[in-house]
């Protein structure tokens, strides 16, 4: 358990210390994401060994945002003053987002899986 | 009385207090959902966070205190995005194969997010440091509140956007992916990461675990589009 975590704070210490370094606009996590994943792809042992904390850590993922989501509600002002447009336009712009990846992603899967 | 009180005055200032009431208030918003087989308007953070909101605004105590407990939580939103690598490797040969499809609806619905959310606010009398705060909203919060310093939107504010759009896309996907009659994971998993980040992806992790990678994957991919194209949807104004 305890090995596993470090593994996994290894990968996003690496991450962060590369995005500082090299690749300031993306995030540190999300380079430990894909050295960690590469990592697995060279090792299969490793991701048998942190599967279950990983997986573990996932399943909660959601509790991880309630933080942040708390500081909506304390920094409510700052909607209120631009008023309804906003949240229109938070609100419809990811509609059309969902609508129009998953209708791109359909249209080219079919056209590339044609024979599927 | 005043033992009662005071008792609340040094509880109040330790991050016990507030750790603890975060994991309760997850605990109960995990319950409900449970209860109610996954629905997706009973969102487990949505819940958690009103219950909080509310017991800060009954106590008076200010967000700060709050998060000197919550820190700890929040603190692991970095390992769990790393440990997202994980059903990604699972899941590794679907995305091989599906690499045109992800690639091409990444970059749709990127653009999409953020060029109808500027369109729609512009359209609604939206202006200046407001319309250029939305522009990052779709993308994680660290990345977003980067890149809305970068082009001049007020960082504070994206960062309420962003956690809004997680919450929307988490409520809405699973109704509207069900009405549309799509029933390919990838592609449902796929469009919630890119529109919604971490909490869409956390919503399509409860769904379907295909759906789950492909979302992270979506997720990944967009923090880094965002800052390439967010720049470019500037330029256009």
């Amino acid at each position: 358990m305890i090995l596993n975590i470090a593994i996994i704070l290894c990968f996003q210490l690496v991450g962060e210390v590369l995005s500082r370094a090299v690749l300031p606009f993306v995030p540190g996590p999300v380079l430990g994401l894909v050295l960690l994943l590469a990592a697995c792809a060279a090792f299969p042992r490793l991701h048998a060994t942190i599967r279950e904390t990983a997986t573990g850590l996932l399943a909660h993922l959601s509790l991880l945002f309630v933080p942040a989501g708390v500081g909506v509600v304390s920094h409510w002002g700052l909607i209120a003053e631009s008023g309804p447009a906003l949240l229109v336009a938070l609100i419809g712009s990811t509609v059309l987002a969902l609508l129009v990846g998953v209708g791109v992603f359909r249209a080219v899967a079919r056209i590339t899986e044609g024979r599927a | 009385m005043t033992e009662v009180w005071q008792l609340w005055t040094y509880l109040g200032q330790e991050p016990l207090l507030w750790l603890t009431l975060t994991l309760l208030a997850y605990l109960a918003g995990d319950g409900l959902s449970r209860l109610a087989k996954r629905a997706p308007l009973v969102n487990p953070v949505l819940i958690a966070v009103i219950l909080l909101a509310a017991v800060l605004a009954i106590t008076g105590t200010p967000y700060a205190t709050y998060f000197e407990g919550a820190q700890f939580v929040h603190f692991l939103l970095g390992p769990a995005t790393v440990s997202l690598a994980i059903p990604l490797f699972a899941n590794l040969r679907l995305v091989r194969q599906a690499w045109l499809p992800i690639l091409l609806a990444l970059v749709a619905g990127s653009a999409t997010a953020m060029g109808s959310a500027v369109a729609i606010g512009w359209a609604l009398g939206l202006e200046g440091q407001t319309l250029l705060s939305l522009v990052p909203k779709s993308t994680t919060a660290p990345v977003a509140m980067g890149l809305s310093e970068a082009i001049g939107g007020a960082p504070s504010l994206t960062a309420v956007l962003v956690i809004l759009t997680g919450i929307t896309g988490a409520l809405i996907v699973t109704p509207l992916m069900n009405a549309l009659g799509v029933t390919d994971w990838r592609a449902r998993g796929l469009a919630v990461g890119v529109a919604a980040h971490g909490i869409g992806t956390a919503r399509a992790l409860h769904v379907n675990e295909t759906a789950g990678a492909f979302a992270g994957l979506g997720m990944g991919l967009n923090a880094i589009l965002t800052a390439l194209l967010a720049p470019l949807i500037v330029a256009l104004l």
